[in-house]
């Protein structure tokens, strides 16, 4: 085992709005960077033991997994402290085994601003989310194996953050898979959640097969599977990795897709709903669906220079991705879903920034977002929890018996909504002004007018709609007349706790990126081993900042209008009967079963010409085979009838002709026997005596 | 007494025993049969040492090994002839023919 420690090379900020690539890290050892395997083992070590702990498990399963996440929250905070004061730069690989081809199978970890970011995300939201759970989830089924199973995720998607190279991060990448099926499925006795799991495992396949094959392009070019030393020669742009870098790029995007379900591979997102709440809480904020995002930034410097080209392909797709999944929240009755397409459109936003080359808001934005999606998921969670059900229909005037849960809820959704001074406000801020001003695929065209502008106008429209289905969510659950059953009353501690902790975080992470006044996210994010340029604004954009808060503005108005005046009515006024419109989002655009369409082609159709083809070609030239075959088989089998059997039996026949023959000698008679053997004798002493 | 008497005597014992042996039915005078024969041989043999006047009574050694000899076989003989008698209730040995090929 050898260790390797890479320093990046820095050049000198550059200063300007389009400066970038890399602050002089100050710390390069110490214990808490060289020990980060601690935290990429202990969830596993949970997730473990959990299983094997029996009945001890109800009273010991939760507070290990508990204790576990603890201490990785102690570790990423602490490492995301030292990021913020001194940055931190460093990597270890361990080789485990040797792969051929000068190729090495390592494992090992990389400190730097965006896994140290990412370490204290998600060590925070799924620390939180586990407490939230003790609650949620008390008297469950398989209440144990739920926290073995969430620690599994967790600790998948800490490997996933930590790897030096693409092969730890494929290996992790798919046990979040792996951990998200077993979760989604959670209650897999209905048939429709354990399908979800498996929908979510299926759709992630598809894409996995990008991600395997663009990080196999990529490094058999270069010569390793370390991400540095990818990133080092994209750099250099000389060599094998230039031609292969743009198709390499977009492959790795492609798995980028499927796990950060961008349109059209989203489909499983919203039907992992079917899982428990808690885990639609850490899916959505910190693990699973921030994989891809983390991917594109992990690997920007590559999309940055050399895979320039793909760029605008993945604009594209984040810009589709948060405009239609936002329209289709519009019609959702399941508070759940609501919260599902508005992660899916926030993704949109996060992969759009992405390939817009405006790095630090795509990953802030993934940082903020983390901590008001969860805050919303667990405050959902929290009223499912008090009226048993999913559907909005069912809620109502849910403010006065969950005040906590409600005024959270709120803060949450303002965030969302993209409303100063919140958390998101930045964020959505940082993204607008990053496409109004990046540069790189700006020559590319939309419907006439460049990518950027068109991508900036549909972002703003977009946070209109956010900040409209958030208000609709907001009005149906919580104002208005109760619909359901029963006496909802406020969650316990273990689960509002929670909510107030996010909710300090969505007040005030907003704070850590304010441009042209404390721009400390930028340089933190950018303490990485490769240099790279990306745009970040130098100063606030006044007129940027007023279209966004404008469109968030106007989205609040709309829903207060439609669903604030007359309670009683809500449900009538929702049907915004837009003809065409209206039943397209409420199918989701037909993706489904446009899936199910192609599904059914292969099982129907497809399945029954390959029958035809298999019976009648390929059956007809095994059977002319066959018939060859026989038809040889006859002529070996006449020779060795009528020539070999022939001549076997002869012999036999002539032995037993002879056997016929003198069998008559045998009488049985010993006076014959003894007669014979005198006459012998005579004879012998006869020709004794007179012939010789 | 000459060689020749011992000779003729002899011939005829053996010639009588080899009748004896293909004409008689009865399993007993079979065996009987045989033991005039053995008999016929001893008388050449000790007739022989005689006349050659043999130093080492060769003949007569023969003789007492054949008397032996023919001892021990007629005891098996009449032995295997009792059981089959017992089985059989006959010692005809024209109903013997089991081995008949």
């Amino acid at each position: 085992m050898g260790s390797l420690t890479r320093l990046g090379m820095f050049l000198a900020e550059e200063g300007g709005e389009h400066g970038g690539g890399g602050v002089e890290a100050g710390i390069t050892s110490g214990w808490a960077v060289e020990n980060v395997w601690l935290i990429l083992v202990l969830p596993f070590v949970a997730a473990l033991l959990i299983v094997f702990l029996g009945k001890a498990n109800e009273k010991w399963g939760h507070r290990l997994a508990i204790a576990m996440m603890g201490y990785v929250f102690f570790h990423g905070t602490w490492l995301w402290i030292l990021t913020m004061t001194d940055g931190v730069l460093y990597e270890a690989s361990y080789v485990i085994g040797d792969l051929g081809s000068g190729f090495a199978f390592e494992l090992g970890w990389v400190v730097d601003g965006l896994s140290s970011m990412m370490f204290f995300v998600v060590g925070t939201v799924a620390l939180l989310v586990y407490i939230y759970a003790v609650g949620y989830m008390k008297g469950e089924i398989r209440y144990a194996g739920f926290f073995s199973a969430i620690s599994l995720f967790a600790g998948a998607m800490l490997v996933l953050v930590a790897a030096p190279n693409l092969v730890q991060l494929i290996i992790g990448w798919e046990l979040v898979g792996v951990a998200s099926y077993l979760l989604i499925g959670h209650y897999w006795e209905e048939k429709e959640n354990s399908s979800a799991g498996m929908k979510a495992f299926y759709v992630n396949k598809v894409a996995d097969v990008g991600l395997i094959l663009g990080a196999i392009m990529l490094s058999a070019s270069v010569g390793t599977f370390n991400i540095t030393g990818i990133l080092d020669a994209a750099e250099e742009g000389a060599g094998e990795l230039s031609s292969v870098a743009v198709v390499g790029a977009l492959l790795l995007f492609f798995g980028a897709m499927g796990k950060s379900a961008q349109f059209p591979l989203h489909v499983w997102l919203p039907d992992a709903m079917a899982g428990p709440t808690p885990v639609s809480a850490l899916m959505h904020a910190a693990t699973m669906v921030t994989a891809g995002v983390y991917l594109l930034g992990r690997m920007f410097p590559l999309y940055e220079g050399l895979a320039a080209d793909a760029r605008p392909w993945i604009m594209l797709i984040g810009g589709l991705t948060l405009f239609l999944t936002g329209l289709i929240a519009l019609v959702q009755w399941d508070l759940k879903k609501i919260l599902a397409y508005s992660t899916l459109s926030q993704l949109g936003y996060m992969v759009l920034a992405m390939g817009a080359g405006a790095y630090t808001a795509g990953l802030f934005h993934l940082f903020t977002h983390a901590f008001f999606k969860a805050l919303l998921f667990l405050g959902a969670g929290s009223v499912i929890h008090a009226v048993h059900s999913n559907d909005m229909r069912d809620m109502g005037g849910m403010r006065k018996p969950m005040p906590i849960t409600y005024w959270t809820f709120v803060i949450g959704s303002l965030a969302l909504a993209g409303i100063p001074p919140l958390a998101g406000f930045f964020s959505k801020d940082e993204i607008l002004a990053g496409l109004t001003h990046a540069e790189g695929p700006s020559t590319a065209m939309v419907l006439g007018i460049g990518i950027d502008t068109f991508f900036f106008w549909t972002a703003v429209f977009g946070a209109a709609i956010t900040a409209f289905y958030m208000t609709r969510a907001v009005f149906l659950t919580f104002h208005g007349e109760y619909k359901g059953h029963g006496h909802p009353h406020e969650s316990p501690a273990s689960m509002s706790a929670p909510l107030v902790v996010l909710g300090v975080f969505s007040v005030g992470a907003g704070f850590l990126n304010v441009p042209g006044v404390f721009t400390g996210m930028t340089k933190w994010l950018e303490i990485r081993a490769n240099e790279f340029y990306e745009f970040h604004p130098e100063s606030l954009d006044l007129g940027v900042a007023l279209t966004g808060l404008t469109a968030g503005v106007v989205g609040i108005a709309i829903g207060w209008w439609l669903f604030a005046r007359d309670a009683d009515t809500q449900a009538e006024r929702d049907r915004l009967h837009i003809p065409g419109l209206y039943p397209l989002l409420e199918n989701k655009y037909y993706l489904d079963d446009f899936y199910l369409a192609i599904v059914a082609f292969i099982k129907g159709p497809l399945a029954r010409f390959i029958d035809w083809f298999n019976g009648h070609v390929i059956d007809a030239v095994i059977n002319g085979a066959g018939l060859v075959g026989v038809w040889l088989g006859r002529a070996v089998y006449g020779v060795d009838q009528k020539g070999i059997d022939a001549a076997v039996n002869g012999l036999a026949g002539a032995a037993g002709a002879s056997g016929a023959v003198f069998r008559r000698a045998q009488t049985g008679r010993v006076q014959q026997y003894a007669a014979a053997f005198i006459l012998g004798v005579v004879v012998l002493v006869i020709s004794f005596v007179f012939v010789l | 007494m000459t060689l020749v008497q011992f000779l003729l005597l002899s011939s005829l014992l053996f010639s009588l025993g080899v009748y004896g042996l293909l004409a008689r039915r009865n399993a007993v005078m079979i065996l009987l049969s045989v033991e005039l024969m053995l008999n016929a041989v001893n008388l050449n043999l000790v007739a022989f040492e005689a006349w050659i006047r043999d130093a080492f009574a060769t003949g007569n050694v023969f003789a007492i090994f054949m008397i032996t000899v023919a001892a021990a076989e007629v005891g098996i003989g009449l032995a295997i002839v009792i059981l089959i008698f017992r089985n059989r209730a006959t010692a005809n040995v024209d109903d013997f023919e089991l081995m008949r090929g």
